[in-house]
C-alpha cells in the first residue's frame, strides 16, 4: 500500500519536471516496462491476500491511470510543439506571384456580331451568311443597279477580274439575294460579314463589317421597320430611352430609303447615345424595291418588306468608345488586350449583353 | 451641290430662317453635308493702304510696306509686288486668314530674315479675277473705308447638300426650291424669264448622225455675233462667288450660272473657230482632241462627240476642246444646249477615266425640255453683258422625249407607308413637284415631270409622298418577341464555338483583311495560285488569301518590334481558293511565338513547342465534342511547317481531309520574313473539314455507366524501330480488348544509353478494368500477353525484359 503510494508521489513529482521526449520515455517504460514498477506490483496481485486484494488491485489501476494520462498528455505536447516548430520553419512568402496564366480575349467586332445576334434572335431572326467574292449580277444587278447606273460610284469596289464579273462585295445585300433564290417567302434574317470598298484612309479600311437585315412577309410596312430598329438600337446600346431620327435617302434596292440618325450628346469627352441635341447617322435602311423582289421571283403585288444594313465597325466605336477605325484591323497586342472581351463574356438573352 | 439662302430665294419666297431652312432640306432627302460661313473667313480681309515702302535688306525684288489697316500701329508686310507703292490702296489679309485661291492660312513668318506681318492680296489669290500680276488696286473711293472688311456682309452660308444620284434636278437651285416649296417652306415663284426675239438665221449647220447608239438626241444652239467678252459683272461674280466657284469670263461664267441655276449645261465654241459646221457623231477608233484640262485623249469607237469638219471639238455632255473654247478676245459665239444620253456620257467618262460636272449631271440625266429655256436665258445675259447679236435657236433631233405617265393606286401609299393621308394632299404634293394629275375611282393618272428621270413606276409616287409628307409621320410598331426558326445553324455555332474555345487557350483573337502581300501570301498558298485583285489598294495587298498565315505573321511580327515576346493571335475567317463565289473555306489558324514561364522565379521557361499547340488543336477539337480516341495524326504537312516538327490531324482514321494541321512554322520562312523570335507555332483547324453532328447535346450524352470493380494499372515499356510512332502502339494496344483497356497513356520516350541505335524505348501505362467483375492475376495475365503480343506484331517492337 504505501509502496503504490511511494511510487505514485515519487513520480508524479518527476513528471512534473521540465522532460524532454527521451526522458519521458525513460520514466515510461522504468513504470510500464516488462519489469516496470507498476507492472511488477500488478504481478504481485495474485499473492496478496483475498480481503486486501481488491483494494489492492483497485487502487493499482487508478494510480496506473492517472500515471499513464499525465505521461501521454506529456508526450503529445512535446510532439505537438515539434510540429508546430516544423511548419514554423515551412513558411513561404505567399505573396510571390502565383504560377502564369495567360488571357485569350475575343475581337470587339466578334462580340458586337453576338450581340447583334442575340438581340434579332429575340425578335425571331435567323443568321444568314454569303460568300467574301461575289458576282456583279448579285452584289449590283439583282440589287437594281445596272450596269451604268451612277450609284455603283457610291460604292468603289475591288475587282477579281477585267471584264468586272467578279468582285469583293461592297455590301452585305447580296446575301438577301442569295437567301431570297433559295427559299421561300417569308423571310426574316439577318446576314453580319466582312465587306470591301477600294477606299482607304483614316475613317475608311477597305474592309470592313455590315450587318445585314430583311423582313419580307406579307403587310410589313415602314412602322414595322421603324419598330424593328428602334428595339435593336435601345437594346444595343443597353438604354431605356433613344432619340431616332429617319431621313428621306436613295439606296437604288429599296424605296422609300432612309438613313437613320441617332441623338447622342458629348459628356467628359465621351459619347452618352440616346440624349442630347446631336445627331450620328448609324445606318440605310428601306422597303425593298419591287423590282428587287422580281428579281428573286418573290411577288411584290403579294410580298412586301424592309431590309436595312448597318455598320458594325462602327456600333462597336460607338458602344465600346473605340475613335480609331484603322485600329481594328492592326493587331496591336495592346489594342486586342485593351479592348477585347473574355472568352467566358458570351451576349445572351437572360444575362444581358455585358457585364 | 453647294447653295446659298440667297441664291435659293430667287426661285423661292419664304418667310423662314436659315436654321429653319438646313432643317427642312434634311427633311425632305437633300443631306446637308456642311455649313460654312464664307463670311466669317473673309471678314478678315481688309482694306488698307500703304504708308511707305522700302527694299528688302536681303532681297532685290522684295519690298518691306508700312500697311495702315485702320490700326493705330502700322504693319510690316513684306511684298513682292511691283505695283506696291506708297499710297496704293490693297487688300490686306492677317495672319489666321485664309487664301481663297489656294486654301493656305496665313501665319506670321520671317521672309528673308525680315518678319511678315501678313500679307497683301492679289485679285487672282481672292478668286476676284485672274488677275495675279501685282496686288489688287482700289480706287481712292476706298480711302474712307480703310480698315473696313473689304467683303460686304450680305453673304449668306455657303450650305453643302449631298444630293443622292436619283436627283438630278436637284442639281440646280430652281429643283431644291420646287421641293421645298412642295414641302410647304415657301412658295415657288414663276419665272418670267425673256425669250430671245431674233430673224437673224442660226447660219452655222448642225447636223447630228443618224447612227446606231447616237449619244446625242437633241442638239439646240444659237450664234451670237460680235460679243466683247470681257470680265463679268459685279453681281455675277459674287454669285458665283458665293457658292465656291471662281469667276472666269462673262462667257464661261453665264453658262456656269445657268447651269447652277436651272442645272442646265451649256457650252459656249467660239465660232470662228468651227470648220464649216458641227457634226454629233460617234468617234472613230484612235481620233485625238485636246480637252479643255489640257490633256490630250485619244478615243475609242463609238463615243459620242461633237466635231467640225476638221476633227474631234469636245466630248458630248462632257467637256469641250481646246481648239474652240473660248477666250477674251473671242467675237462670235456658238451657244450648245443639248441632250445627251446618260448611260452613253457614263461609259465614256468611264472609259477616258474624266469626271466633269457636265458629265456628273447628264449621266443623272437634264430635263429634255429644258434645251430652250438654258438657251433664252443664257444668250440674252451674253447680250446684256458682252453686247452681239443673237440669232434664232436652231434645234436639231434624231428622237423624241416620252412622256411618262404612271396609273398610282392610292392605296400602296398606306400599304406601304402604314399612315394614311388623304387623296387631296396626295394630289396637292404631287402638283407641287410639277406632276400633272387626274383622278380615275381609285386611281391617279399621274404625268411625271421631265425633269425626274428617277420617277417610272408607282412605288416611286410612294416615296415622293412620304418624303413631303414626312418620315416623322411613320408610326413605331413594336415588333413581336417571337421565333420559328433557330437563330444559327449548326455550322455557325460550330463557328462560334470555335472561336471562343480557341480564345480560351490563351490566343487573342485577331481580324486582318481578306487580302494580304503577294510576297507573304506565296510561303503560305500551297497548291493555290495568285488571286490577284484588280485594282488593289496598294500593290502589297494584291492578292486574296490563301492563308490566314500570311496576315498573322505579318502583325505578329510587328507586335515583336514592338518589344512583346510571348504571343499568341488568332483569326477565324476566310481564305480563298478561287475567284468564284463560294471558292473560300473558314480557317481559324492561330499563331504563337516565345516562351512558356519566361522570368518565372518557380517554373522553368522553355520555349513554346509543337505539344503546346496540339493540346490547344486537340482540346479545342474534344471540346468542340469530337472524340479523342478516334483522332488520328501523321506528319504529312504542307511546306510552310518545319517537315520535322509539325502534324496533321484527321477526326479518325477514315477521314480524307485533315481537321488540323500545327507545327513549327518553316524556318526558312522566318528567315526570309526575317521575323525575329526564339520560337513560332501554327496551327489551322479547318471548318469546313469538320463533320457537323446532327444530333442534339441531349441526344449526344449516351447511357451513364461506370464500373466500380477494381481497376489495375499496368506499364509496359517497348523498345521499337525510331520512326515507328506511338500512335501506333496506342492503337496496337486499345485494339486488343476495348471492353477492358480504360486508359492507355504513353509516359516515357527514351532513346541513348541501353537502347541500340536506331531504337528507342517507348513506356506505356495501361489501365484495365472490367465492367461485370473484378479481375483476377489470370485475367490480367492474359491482357498482359495479348497486349505484348498485339504490340509487337503491329509495330516490330520488343517488350523490354
Amino acid at each position: 500500500m504505501s509502496d503504490l503510494k511511494k511510487i505514485k508521489d515519487e513520480f508524479l513529482l518527476k513528471l512534473n519536471e521540465n522532460l524532454n521526449f527521451n526522458e519521458i520515455n525513460e520514466i515510461k517504460s522504468k513504470l510500464f516496462g516488462k519489469n516496470g514498477l507498476i507492472s511488477s506490483q500488478f504481478k504481485k496481485i495474485s499473492s496478496i491476500n483475498e480481503e486486501e486484494r481488491k483494494k489492492f488491485a483497485s487502487d493499482l489501476n487508478i494510480i496506473k491511470d492517472e500515471l499513464l494520462e499525465l505521461i501521454d498528455t506529456k508526450i503529445n505536447r512535446i510532439k505537438n510543439s515539434e510540429i508546430n516548430e516544423k511548419l514554423e520553419k515551412e513558411k513561404i512568402d505567399v505573396t510571390l506571384p502565383e504560377r502564369s496564366f495567360v488571357r485569350g480575349k475575343i475581337h470587339p467586332v466578334s462580340q458586337t456580331i453576338d450581340e447583334i445576334s442575340s438581340i434579332f434572335s429575340e425578335i425571331g431572326f435567323s443568321v444568314e451568311e454569303g460568300p467574301d467574292v461575289e458576282n456583279e449580277y448579285n452584289n449590283f444587278t439583282a440589287l437594281n443597279t445596272p450596269d451604268n447606273h451612277p450609284a455603283r460610284d457610291m460604292h468603289d469596289t475591288f475587282y477579281l477580274d477585267k471584264k468586272k464579273e467578279k468582285l469583293l462585295r461592297t455590301h452585305t445585300s447580296p446575301v438577301q439575294i442569295r437567301t431570297m433564290l433559295k427559299d421561300k417567302p417569308p423571310f426574316k434574317i439577318i446576314a453580319p460579314g466582312r465587306t470591301y470598298r477600294s477606299d482607304s484612309d483614316q475613317t475608311h479600311s477597305p474592309m470592313f463589317h455590315q450587318v445585314e437585315g430583311l423582313h419580307i412577309d406579307k403587310n410589313i410596312n415602314m412602322g414595322h421597320l421603324k419598330g424593328c430598329l428602334n428595339y435593336f438600337i435601345k437594346e444595343f446600346f443597353e438604354v431605356n430611352k433613344i432619340k431616332m431620327r429617319f431621313r428621306p435617302s436613295h439606296f437604288p434596292f429599296t424605296e422609300p430609303s432612309a438613313e437613320v440618325d441617332i441623338g447622342y450628346e458629348m459628356k467628359d469627352g465621351k459619347i452618352v447615345i440616346g440624349e442630347g441635341n446631336q445627331w450620328l447617322e448609324i445606318l440605310g435602311c428601306g422597303m425593298v424595291h419591287p423590282n428587287v423582289l422580281k428579281n428573286v421571283k418573290v411577288d411584290p403585288s403579294k410580298f412586301q418588306g424592309y431590309a436595312f444594313g448597318i455598320g458594325i465597325d462602327r456600333l462597336a466605336m460607338l458602344k465600346y468608345g473605340i475613335h480609331d477605325l484603322r485600329a481594328f484591323f492592326d493587331c496591336d497586342f495592346r489594342w486586342l488586350n485593351h479592348f477585347g472581351f473574355d472568352p467566358l463574356d458570351v451576349p445572351t438573352n437572360y444575362r444581358g449583353l455585358s457585364r | 451641290m453647294k447653295i446659298t439662302f440667297d441664291w435659293l430665294q430667287d426661285h423661292l419666297k419664304t418667310n423662314f430662317k436659315e436654321k429653319n431652312l438646313l432643317e427642312q432640306l434634311t427633311n425632305i432627302g437633300l443631306e446637308v453635308e456642311s455649313v460654312e460661313s464664307l463670311f466669317a473667313e473673309n471678314e478678315l480681309f481688309k482694306i488698307a493702304k500703304i504708308v511707305k515702302t522700302e527694299k528688302h535688306p536681303n532681297a532685290d525684288r522684295l519690298k518691306v510696306c508700312d500697311v495702315n489697316v485702320g490700326e493705330r500701329e502700322l504693319k510690316k508686310v513684306v511684298c513682292g509686288a511691283s505695283n506696291a507703292k506708297e499710297g496704293l490702296i490693297t487688300i490686306y489679309a492677317p495672319p489666321g486668314a485664309t487664301i481663297p485661291k489656294t486654301k493656305t492660312k496665313l501665319v506670321t513668318a520671317k521672309i528673308r530674315g525680315v518678319t511678315s506681318h501678313g500679307m497683301l492680296c492679289s485679285e487672282s489669290e481672292l478668286n476676284l479675277s485672274d488677275e495675279g500680276d501685282g496686288i489688287t488696286e482700289l480706287s481712292s473711293k476706298y480711302e474712307k473705308k480703310i480698315g473696313k472688311s473689304f467683303f460686304s456682309k450680305s453673304k449668306s452660308n455657303l450650305i453643302d447638300l449631298s444630293i443622292t444620284p436619283n436627283r438630278p434636278d436637284c442639281l440646280g437651285i430652281r429643283g431644291i426650291a420646287r421641293d421645298l416649296a412642295a414641302s410647304g417652306f415657301g412658295k415657288l415663284l414663276e419665272l418670267k424669264e425673256k425669250k430671245i426675239q431674233s430673224k437673224i438665221k442660226q447660219t452655222l449647220k448642225v447636223k447630228i448622225n443618224k447612227e446606231k447608239n447616237q449619244g446625242c438626241s437633241t442638239f439646240g444652239s444659237c450664234l451670237i455675233t460680235n460679243v466683247k467678252n470681257t470680265e463679268s459683272p459685279k453681281w455675277l461674280k459674287n454669285k458665283l462667288i458665293s457658292v465656291g466657284q471662281k469667276p472666269i469670263s462673262a462667257i464661261v461664267d453665264i453658262t456656269n450660272y445657268v447651269m447652277l441655276d436651272i442645272n442646265r449645261p451649256l457650252h459656249a465654241y467660239d465660232a470662228d473657230k468651227i470648220e464649216k459646221g458641227i457634226i454629233v457623231r460617234n468617234s472613230n477608233s484612235g481620233e485625238e482632241f485636246i480637252a479643255l484640262d489640257n490633256k490630250n485623249y485619244k478615243l475609242e469607237k463609238g463615243m459620242c462627240v461633237i466635231s467640225d469638219y476638221k476633227g474631234v471639238l469636245g466630248l458630248g455632255g462632257i467637256i469641250g476642246g481646246t481648239r474652240s473654247g473660248t477666250e477674251l478676245n473671242t467675237k462670235n459665239i456658238l451657244l450648245e444646249s443639248a441632250y445627251f444620253e446618260p448611260s452613253s456620257v457614263r461609259n465614256t467618262a468611264k472609259k477616258l477615266n474624266l469626271d466633269t460636272d457636265a458629265k456628273f449631271r447628264f449621266e443623272r440625266g437634264i430635263d429634255p425640255l429644258s434645251i430652250e429655256d438654258g438657251l433664252h436665258k443664257a444668250a440674252l445675259l451674253i447680250k446684256e453683258i458682252c453686247g452681239g447679236e443673237i440669232s434664232k435657236i436652231d434645234i436639231q433631233k434624231v428622237g423624241t422625249h416620252k412622256i411618262k405617265v404612271i396609273k398610282f393606286d392610292t392605296n400602296l401609299f398606306e400599304s406601304i407607308s402604314g399612315y394614311k393621308i388623304s387623296v387631296s394632299e396626295m394630289i396637292k404634293i404631287l402638283e407641287n413637284l410639277g406632276f400633272k394629275c387626274k383622278k380615275e375611282k381609285k386611281y391617279l393618272k399621274l404625268t411625271v415631270p421631265t425633269w425626274r428621270p428617277d420617277i417610272s413606276q408607282e412605288i416611286d409616287i410612294v416615296e415622293e409622298l412620304v418624303r413631303i409628307s414626312g418620315y416623322d409621320k411613320i408610326k413605331i410598331t413594336n415588333p413581336i418577341k417571337e421565333r420559328n426558326k433557330s437563330t444559327l445553324n449548326k455550322s455557325q455555332k460550330l463557328f462560334h464555338f470555335l472561336q471562343r474555345a480557341v480564345a480560351s487557350k490563351g490566343y487573342l483573337e485577331a481580324i486582318t483583311w481578306s487580302f494580304t502581300d503577294a510576297n507573304y501570301n506565296m510561303h503560305f498558298q500551297g497548291e493555290n495560285k495568285n488571286i490577284e485583285i484588280i485594282n488593289p489598294i496598294s500593290s502589297d495587298l494584291g492578292v486574296l488569301r490563301n492563308s490566314i498565315f500570311s496576315n498573322l505573321i505579318m502583325h505578329m511580327s510587328k507586335n515583336l518590334d514592338r518589344g512583346f515576346k510571348d504571343l499568341s493571335i488568332f483569326e477565324i475567317g476566310p481564305v480563298f481558293t478561287g475567284k468564284n463565289p463560294g471558292e473560300q473555306n473558314t480557317v481559324v489558324c492561330g499563331l504563337s511565338s516565345g516562351k512558356k514561364s519566361r522570368l518565372s522565379w518557380i517554373e522553368k521557361e522553355r520555349e513554346v513547342d509543337v505539344f503546346d499547340i496540339k493540346r490547344d488543336v486537340v482540346q479545342t477539337l474534344v471540346e468542340a465534342g469530337y472524340n479523342y480516341d478516334e483522332f488520328f495524326v501523321d506528319n504529312d504537312t504542307p511546306n510552310y511547317y518545319h517537315p520535322g516538327k509539325s502534324g496533321r490531324l484527321f477526326l479518325n482514321k477514315n477521314e480524307s481531309q485533315a481537321a488540323a494541321f500545327f507545327g513549327e512554322i518553316h524556318p526558312n520562312i522566318l528567315k526570309k520574313i526575317d521575323i525575329k523570335t526564339e520560337s513560332l507555332l501554327g496551327f489551322e483547324i479547318f471548318l469546313d473539314n469538320l463533320k457537323i453532328s446532327n444530333k442534339n447535346l441531349k441526344n449526344q450524352k449516351i447511357k451513364f455507366n461506370v464500373s466500380d470493380f477494381q481497376k489495375s494499372e499496368r506499364d509496359f515499356a517497348f523498345t521499337v524501330n525510331k520512326d515507328v510512332k506511338a500512335q501506333d502502339l496506342v492503337n496496337a494496344i486499345s485494339s486488343t480488348n476495348k471492353n477492358l483497356i480504360s486508359n492507355i497513356k504513353v509516359f516515357d520516350v527514351y532513346e541513348g544509353q541501353n537502347i541500340p541505335e536506331n531504337q528507342k524505348s517507348i513506356a506505356i501505362s495501361v489501365t484495365i478494368q472490367s465492367n461485370e467483375k473484378t479481375l483476377n492475376e489470370n485475367d490480367l495475365e492474359n491482357i498482359n500477353n495479348l497486349i505484348i503480343k498485339a504490340v509487337e506484331n503491329k509495330t516490330g517492337a520488343k517488350i523490354r525484359s
